[in-house]
C-alpha cells in the first residue's frame, strides 16, 4: 500500500529550480533513502512534502491525502523531523511531547500513554523530566524522534536524523528506526551510505533537483563499475560547483 | 467538505490550547512575566504619582492613572511579544510549529491570547490603586470599570501590533523597534498638537480620520465615562487586522 505519494513536485527560489517534477513513492513497511549532495533539493522536497513549504506545482498524498488541499488531515498522518532536529530548549522533555501529543489532538490520558511509549521507543524514559537544553546532542536527536512518532503516525520523514551523532548514537538512532519500519513507511534523507545499505529497501537519488536513479540500494550501486554505493553516488551526481 | 472544516476547526482548538499553554509556561516558568509585571507597575505607579501627581488634584479619579496607560503600553507591551515569532525562526522551530496538524490562524492567536494574559494580569495588579481612590472617596466605579476594560483591549491592539511585527522581523531587537515605531504613529495621530497640524496640511476631513485611527482618541472617550460602542468594535477590529497580518506574514514563509 502507498503510504506516501509524492507527485510531480517543483520548487523554484527566485531563478533557481531547485526541485524539478520530483515523483516517488513509499509503501508501508519500506524504508527508503533519500539520498544526494548538498543543495541537491532534499530538503526543500521532504519541506513540501511535510506542508511547510509550498510547491509551485504537483502535490504529495500522505495516506491518500493531498497536504495541498487538505493539509490538516495530510500532517495528522505524519511523522517530520525536520533538518537540524528543531526543539524547545526551555521545555522538559515530558513537556515538549505533551505539547506535540496535544496538537496532534491526544487527549491527556491518551498523551500520557503515547508519551510513555514514543520515550521507551526512542529511549529517552531516563531523561523525561530533563529540561531539554540540558541533554547532549544524541538525547536531543532522540527526542526530536519522539516527537516525530508520539501520534503513533503511519508515514514518518527523518531529515538527516543521524547528522553529527557519535557512533554509539548512530547505531542506536539505526535500531530504533529498524524497530518501527515493518508498520511504517519511513523517508530518510541521508549522507551516510553505510546506513542506506544497513537499513534502507530502496533509495531515491537526486541530483539539482532530479531523479538521478530509484532502487535498491543493490541496484543503484550496480551503476558503478565497482559495485560500490558510493562510487555509483560519485557517477550519477556531479560535485557542487559555485554558481 | 463540511467534515473537513470541522477537523480543521477542531485540531484549531487543540493548537490554540497547547500553544496557549506553552506560551504561558514560557512567561511564567521563567523571570520574563514577573520582570515585565514588576517594572512596569513601577512605572506605572512613579508616572501616576509624580508626574500625574494623582493626590495633588483632590478628585476621587483614576485620571492621572489612566492617563499614562497608551505611553507605557506602548513602550512595555512590545517586548513581551517580540518575542513570540522572532525567536521561532531564529531557533528553526518555525518548520516544527508550521507543520503542526492545525491552521496557521490558531497558532497566531494561542501566542496573541498567551501575550495579552501577561498584560491582564499586570493590570489586575494595578487594582490597589482602585482601591485606594475608593478608601479616600467615592469615585465613579462604572466609569472606572469601563476605562480598565477598554485599557485591556487597548493592551490587545498593542500587543498586535507587536506579535505581528515579530514575524516579519529576523530578530527580537527589530520586532520591538518596529513595533514601538509602530505603535507610536497610531498613539500620537490622537494627540492633539499632531492633528491640529494634520489639518492645517491635509485639510480638517482627513485628520479626523486620522484621529479615528489612533489607540489614543477612543480611550480618551472611555476614560470620560462615555461607552462607545465603535470603540469596542475599533479595538476588536484592530486585533483582527494585526493577527490577519501576522497569520499572513507568517503563511507568507511558506512560498519559500
Amino acid at each position: 500500500m502507498q503510504a506516501l505519494k509524492v507527485d510531480a513536485l517543483s520548487k523554484s527560489f527566485g531563478p533557481r529550480q531547485a526541485v524539478r517534477g520530483v515523483s516517488f513513492d513509499v509503501c508501508i513497511g519500506e524504508t527508503v533513502a533519500f539520498l544526494g549532495p548538498n543543495g541537491a533539493g532534499k530538503s526543500t522536497t521532504l519541506r513540501m512534502i511535510a506542508g511547510f513549504l509550498e510547491p509551485d506545482s504537483g502535490d504529495a498524498l500522505i495516506n491518500g491525502v493531498s497536504i495541498l488541499s487538505d493539509r490538516t488531515r495530510a500532517q495528522l498522518g505524519l511523522g517530520y523531523l525536520a533538518e537540524g532536529a528543531p526543539l524547545y530548549f526551555d521545555l522538559s522533555v515530558r513537556d515538549f511531547l505533551g505539547f506535540l501529543a496535544r496538537t496532534h489532538g491526544l487527549t491527556t490520558v491518551a498523551a500520557r500513554a503515547s508519551i510513555a511509549r514514543a520515550a521507551e521507543d526512542a529511549a529517552i524514559t531516563d531523561v523525561l523530566s530533563r529540561p531539554i537544553e540540558t541533554l547532549s546532542k544524541g538525547y536531543r536527536r532522540r527526542v526530536a524522534l519522539a516527537g516525530a512518532i508520539v501520534h503513533d503516525p503511519p508515514v514518518l520523514i527523518l531529515d538527516e536524523p543521524t547528522d553529527g551523532l557519535d557512533p554509539n548514537q548512530k547505531i542506536a538512532m539505526r535500531s530504533l528506526i529498524a524497530r518501527m519500519a515493518k508498520q511504517k513507511a519511513i523517508l530518510i534523507s541521508t549522507h551516510q551510505l553505510d546506513e542506506v545499505e544497513a537499513m534502507c529497501t530502496r533509495a531515491v537519488l537526486i541530483d539539482r533537483g532530479d531523479i538521478k536513479a530509484d532502487g535498491t540500494p543493490a541496484e543503484i550501486a550496480g551503476h558503478a563499475q565497482s559495485g560500490k554505493l558510493e562510487d555509483a553516488f560519485h557517477a550519477l551526481t556531479r560535485p557542487e560547483k559555485a554558481t | 467538505m463540511n467534515e473537513t472544516i470541522a477537523l480543521n476547526l477542531r485540531q484549531a482548538g487543540n493548537a490554540l490550547r497547547a500553544v496557549y499553554v506553552r506560551e504561558l509556561a514560557a512567561y511564567f516558568l521563567t523571570p520574563l512575566a514577573y520582570v515585565f509585571i514588576a517594572i512596569f507597575l513601577i512605572a506605572l505607579g512613579s508616572f501616576t504619582f509624580e508626574i500625574g501627581r494623582f493626590f495633588d488634584t483632590n478628585q476621587a479619579d483614576l485620571a492621572p492613572f489612566f492617563l499614562f496607560h497608551p505611553w507605557l503600553y506602548l513602550v512595555f507591551l512590545p517586548a513581551i511579544a517580540m518575542r513570540l515569532w522572532a525567536d521561532e525562526a531564529r531557533g528553526g522551530t518555525l518548520e516544527l510549529l508550521l507543520t503542526l496538524p492545525a491552521p496557521t490562524w490558531s497558532l497566531v492567536l494561542g501566542k496573541f491570547l498567551a501575550a495579552w494574559t501577561v498584560a491582564a494580569a499586570a493590570l489586575l495588579l494595578t487594582t490597589p490603586i482602585w482601591m485606594s481612590v475608593n478608601w479616600l472617596g467615592a469615585p465613579d466605579n462604572a466609569a472606572i470599570f469601563l476605562t480598565y476594560g477598554i485599557s485591556f483591549l487597548m493592551a490587545g491592539s498593542y500587543l498586535a501590533i507587536a506579535c505581528a511585527l515579530s514575524a516579519v522581523a529576523g530578530s527580537q531587537v527589530i520586532a520591538f523597534v518596529l513595533s514601538v515605531a509602530v505603535g507610536f504613529i497610531f498613539t500620537a495621530a490622537g494627540l492633539p498638537v499632531v492633528a491640529s497640524g494634520a489639518a492645517s496640511v491635509f485639510g480638517p476631513g482627513l485628520a479626523e480620520a486620522m484621529a479615528s485611527f489612533s489607540l489614543l482618541t477612543h480611550f480618551e472617550a472611555a476614560q470620560r465615562g462615555v461607552l462607545e460602542l465603535r470603540a469596542l468594535f475599533f479595538y476588536l477590529g484592530f486585533i483582527a487586522v494585526w493577527l490577519a497580518f501576522n497569520a499572513i506574514w507568517i503563511s507568507a514563509r511558506k512560498g519559500g
